[in-house]
Parts: structure tokens; sequence; C-alpha cells
């Protein structure tokens, strides 16, 4: 899993099936500085918002358990809200 | 999932078992501002919807042979979805 941000939301309504009832979530990966450092198109399972830190999981057969699935092209799921991050002892504010 | 831009599509008749009547678009992937960044790449078309000039989202490895209806067809990326919009946060 990466520690992300969500950067906005992704509207579509022609896409493959088991995506139809999940919010899609733009979400910046972020190193430990917080610097982005590339983004993914995640399903949404905790209703983050954008501008929350997220944490992401980024692999199929988890996402596909998650969801309840056997079957399916799903890699990217926000799977938690981040409260606190700490880093070397360091508690990091989450803006 | 990324986002990318259909720039047209590829025809091939002869091919691998497997890989018969699926269509193959050539994407442009894009980065958060859907601009052009990295290498073209050519992705089975999953949703059967997407025409040159659209933006879509695709999927890699793995999950784009999960990304069709046959199990397991031989691809390694997969257009999965049309963007209407995305709305991103002013920074």
């Amino acid at each position: 899993m990466k520690v992300g941000r969500v950067a906005g939301t992704v509207i579509s309504t022609i896409n493959i099936s088991l995506l139809d009832e999940h919010r899609l979530l733009l979400c910046d990966f972020e190193d430990l500085d917080g610097k982005p450092s590339g983004y993914t198109i995640a399903v949404d399972v905790v209703d983050a918002g954008v501008g929350d830190t997220v944490l992401i999981l980024d692999e199929g057969s988890s996402a596909r358990q998650i969801l309840g699935l056997d079957h399916g092209a799903v890699r990217a799921v926000v799977v938690g809200i981040v409260d606190q991050l700490v880093v070397d002892g360091e508690v990091r504010a989450i803006d | 999932m990324q986002l990318g831009r259909v720039l047209g599509s590829v025809v091939a008749t002869e091919k691998t078992p497997g890989l018969e009547g699926i269509r193959f678009l050539i994407v442009q992937p894009l980065d958060k501002q859907s601009r052009a960044k990295g290498e073209t790449l050519v992705a089975a078309d999953a949703v059967s919807m997407a025409g040159p000039g659209e933006l879509i989202y695709f999927v890699a490895s793995r999950e784009a042979a999960e990304a069709l209806p046959d199990r397991f067809v031989p691809v390694d990326h997969a257009v999965v979805g049309i963007v209407d919009d995305v709305h991103l946060e002013e920074e």
C-alpha cells in the first residue's frame, strides 16, 4: 500500500460493469515529505473526499477481495483515510 | 488506472490465438492534468465504445487480462472506461 492524497474525482458513465457502483478518485502518490510521485485512479470504498490523505492499495487480488469479486479489472483501491503519520518519531501534520 | 487519450487503432489479422475479436486501441498515457506523458501503447478495448481523441482510463498488467469477458485474454493493457470529466482540486 502507499500513502497518497485525493486530488480529484473521475466521472465516467461508460465503463466496465464492475466500476459502475464505485466512485473513482484521482489520487497523487506522495513520498514521505509529501512530494507527489505519480498518480493513480482508484476505487473508493471509504468515502474519502478531495484533499484527504489516504491509504491506497495497488494490487489486484487484494482489491478483488475487498470488492468481493473472484475476477475483475481492479487494482487500486482507497482503503483508508489517514489521521496521523508518525515518521522518525515526528508526527506529521495532515493538512 | 491511468488517464489516456485514444490516438487510433491497430488491426492485426495474423496474431496469437486468444486475441481474436479484440479491438486494439493506440493510447497516449496522460498525467493527471491530461497532458501527454510517456510512450504510447496498444491497449485492448474492454468497453468497445472508445473512439479516436476520446479521454479514457486504462489498467495494466494482470488486471488488463481480467477486463475482457473471456478469462485471461493475453493482453497487458486494457481500456476500462471513458472519462466524462475529471474534477481536480485547484492547487
